[in-house]
């Protein structure tokens, strides 16, 4: 299987310049196959997100390369970057980040106004997906309404309302019971059984011992362990 | 093209969703934004109809007027003075006016009192304006008892009464013979309040005030031109007075628009980068807050400017009128001839709607250029 | 459930169209043709002699504008609005604001 992402020496410093300027991601080398779930671990500080914004094209490595379906998007103008992240990515962030005030429907429809697809059918798309994560009833609520696990599945509803081929997500279960926590790898499992790759990052034990994880890559300091 | 279409209106329905979360504030905003717009456009309406009408009624004014000035102040002309303005060269014609005011104590108002030469009003007779009518309550058969110089009861009967329609010139005149008019005040046959010429060639005017004022040092010629002059200069000196009093509230809602659009809270940045994150491009938020904008403030202009046309046109700005027309007992009805100045209109557009939407897409395309990766820190 | 059957976005455009269209049907009633009594009025100015519109009679230099004096320091009555920003300042004396027999 041909690698769907390539990192090739990727580094990321923050505070760029400034004397505390550290290196957040430190020369990683990962491939990326299609169809998998990959789980990022590591303790906090280690560089888990930063290198999800980097493999989510949610901003532009210092150093190195970041290969996307084999096309470089390290040097891209933000114009194409954008597009290539609409296409290929949805994010379940880990505040959720649902847009407060807007209904959950609205919410999910939204990743595709700028595509603007017919009305009805964008609409009915996002009914389907709510139907699918049993939401459907909370469809016209406003976000600050739902409850911890309903806002993920509304969260994971957004994502995938563009049908891209990558889901990542980042520290799903932070804020979920243990139930909830299992009925995210319920939908992570159907999310896989469609096709498509899945990219989380997590320091909880229970989504690292979960049978759907295919590969655990550690960091610490910025680097892979292993 | 019906994409694009679709595009904006994703755009709108977005904004308009993120402008109804605080709903009271928003329409508070574009009521105070809409009362502006009324407010300066009702002015501008108010003062550019009256200018024209000003302007086109007052081509058939004298072209010019001669006093005479004693101690500074206006005196009667006497008919000698009249003699020796007709020998001036390049005047058609010259002829006393009688005219003056009186105050009616019965009303507390002022008349302006006429002898005029075009027409022949029988002794103890009187034309009188619409205006004198409706205060006085005098109709057309009546008698209207005045008091004349020497405290003398003076009783005339209205003969007819001037039509509405040319109240804006005529409201507040009290027509009378020439005989009566000098019974009333005391004045003596043979002297005029001014003098009216007319001038052969247009051009000549200003040549004929020089020889006036040479050949009768003591008077003072007005000439037509200045009187035109006059109208705009107290129209802009009226709108002044009411514009000046609007700049405080012009500079409120800039403080409000200016708080409300710049002051990019937390909150709101961070929403812009959650629509970076799910593919929004740097474009399409700054569009959708072009859009907020340009709704805001369209909405507040067109509906700004209707009102006031309604307010100045429709219903005679009971608003401004007082301010504007100036304050009197005696209050000229008059209804004016909508009109609307394109440059007006423009420089009303360029006042209150670019400004609004400046201050709500630069703070927003300050946040909206920094990387989307923000919402996940 | 509750559903919204109509977008924002098109009530947002129904109204703002409706305004448009009274925009425009304010702009196309303003025609620049002179008034209906223009002609008659000024035959009235023309056959008086009139120099001056009667806008406002409550004082010498608002009733005749143009005939007025380069600085007309006195008022023809004690509540009239007045060119000098005194007036908002100072009231009129009570004498002249009740109308005794001298009033005049």
């Amino acid at each position: 299987m041909d690698a769907f992402i390539e990192l090739r020496g990727v580094r990321k410093a923050w505070n760029e310049g400034l004397p505390n300027q550290f290196w957040a991601v430190d020369g990683i080398d990962l491939d990326l196959a299609r169809g998998c779930v990959t789980l990022l671990t590591g303790p906090s500080g280690s560089g888990k997100t930063t290198l999800l914004t980097l493999l989510g094209a949610l901003s532009r490595p210092t150093e190195g390369r970041v290969r996307l379906a084999g096309e470089d998007v390290s040097s891209l103008p933000e114009r194409f970057l954008t597009e290539r992240r609409r296409h290929n990515f949805g994010f379940v962030f880990q505040q959720f980040n649902l847009i407060r005030g807007l209904s959950v429907l609205e919410n999910v429809m939204l990743p595709a106004y700028p595509l603007a697809p017919p009305h009805g059918e964008l609409r009915a798309r996002a009914l389907q997906l709510l139907r699918e994560l049993g939401l459907e009833h909370r469809s016209e609520a406003r976000v600050e309404w739902l409850s911890g696990g309903e806002a993920q599945r509304a969260a994971i509803a957004r994502a995938l309302i563009n049908d891209p081929p990558v889901i990542i997500a980042d520290e799903p279960t932070a804020n979920l019971d243990t139930h909830l926590s299992m009925a995210f790898l319920a939908i992570v499992e159907r999310l896989k059984a469609q096709g498509r790759t899945v990219i989380l990052s997590s320091h909880d034990a229970l989504v690292s011992e979960a049978p759907v994880v295919d590969r655990i890559v550690s960091l610490r300091d910025g680097k892979v362990v292993g | 093209m019906r994409h694009w279409i679709a595009r904006q209106r994703y755009l709108i329905d977005y904004t308009v969703a993120a402008l109804a979360r605080r709903k009271a504030k928003n329409a508070g905003l574009l009521a105070v934004y809409t009362a502006l717009v009324f407010l300066v456009a009702s002015v501008l309406l108010y003062s550019h109809a009256l200018k024209r009408e000003a302007a086109y009624l007052l081509q058939a004014a004298p072209e010019v007027v001669v006093q005479k000035l004693t101690a500074g102040r206006h005196d009667l002309v006497p008919a000698s003075y009249i003699e020796k303005l007709r020998d001036i060269r390049g005047v058609r014609s010259v002829e006393g006016r009688l005219w003056g005011y009186y105050f009616d104590p019965l009303v507390a108002a002022n008349f302006t009192v006429m002898a005029p030469s075009d027409r022949a009003l029988p002794a103890g007779s009187i034309a009188i304006g619409e205006g004198i009518a409706r205060t006085r309550g005098a109709a057309e058969g009546d008698v209207m008892a005045v008091r004349g110089y020497d405290g003398a009861l003076i009783l005339l009967r209205v003969a007819e009464v001037l039509p509405q329609s040319a109240n804006i010139v005529t409201s507040d005149l009290l027509l009378m013979g020439e005989t009566d008019f000098q019974a009333l005040f005391g004045i003596r046959p043979g002297h005029y309040t001014d003098v009216t010429l007319s001038v052969a060639h247009p051009r000549e005017v200003r040549k004929v005030a020089e020889k006036v004022v040479l050949l009768l040092p003591d008077t003072r010629p007005v000439l037509r031109e200045e009187v035109l002059r006059t109208y705009e200069a107290v129209f802009d000196w009226r709108e002044g007075i009411v514009l000046t009093l609007l700049v405080g509230a012009g500079l409120a809602f800039a403080i409000l628009a200016w708080e409300k659009a710049s002051g990019l809270s937390a909150d709101e940045r961070r929403e812009i980068g959650v629509l970076k994150a799910v593919g929004w491009e740097t474009g399409d938020v700054l569009k959708m807050k072009l859009w907020e904008g340009a709704l805001v403030s369209g909405f507040a202009f067109l509906a700004g400017f209707t009102l006031a046309y309604w307010h100045v046109f429709t219903f005679s700005a009971p608003l401004f009128a007082p301010v504007l027309k100036g304050w009197s007992v005696l209050y000229p009805d008059f209804s004016l001839t909508p009109a609307v100045d394109g440059l007006q209109l423009a420089s009303l557009f360029l006042f209150t709607v670019v400004p609004y939407i400046a201050a709500t897409l630069i703070p927003v395309w300050r946040a909206a250029v920094t990387d989307p990766d923000t919402v996940m820190r | 459930m509750h559903i919204r059957k109509i977008r924002f976005s098109t009530v947002t455009l129904g109204l703002l169209s409706l305004l448009l269209l009274a925009f425009t049907l304010v702009l196309l009633s303003a025609t620049d043709a002179t008034g209906p009594d223009w002609a008659a009025n000024r035959q009235w100015v023309s056959d008086l002699g009139l120099s001056d519109l009667c806008l406002a009679t409550e004082a010498r230099y608002t009733r005749h504008l143009s005939l007025a004096d380069a600085h007309a320091p006195f008022q023809d009555h004690p509540m009239a609005l007045e060119h000098f920003p005194t007036g908002a300042i100072f009231n009129p004396p009570p004498h002249l604001t009740s109308h005794a027999p001298l009033d005049r």
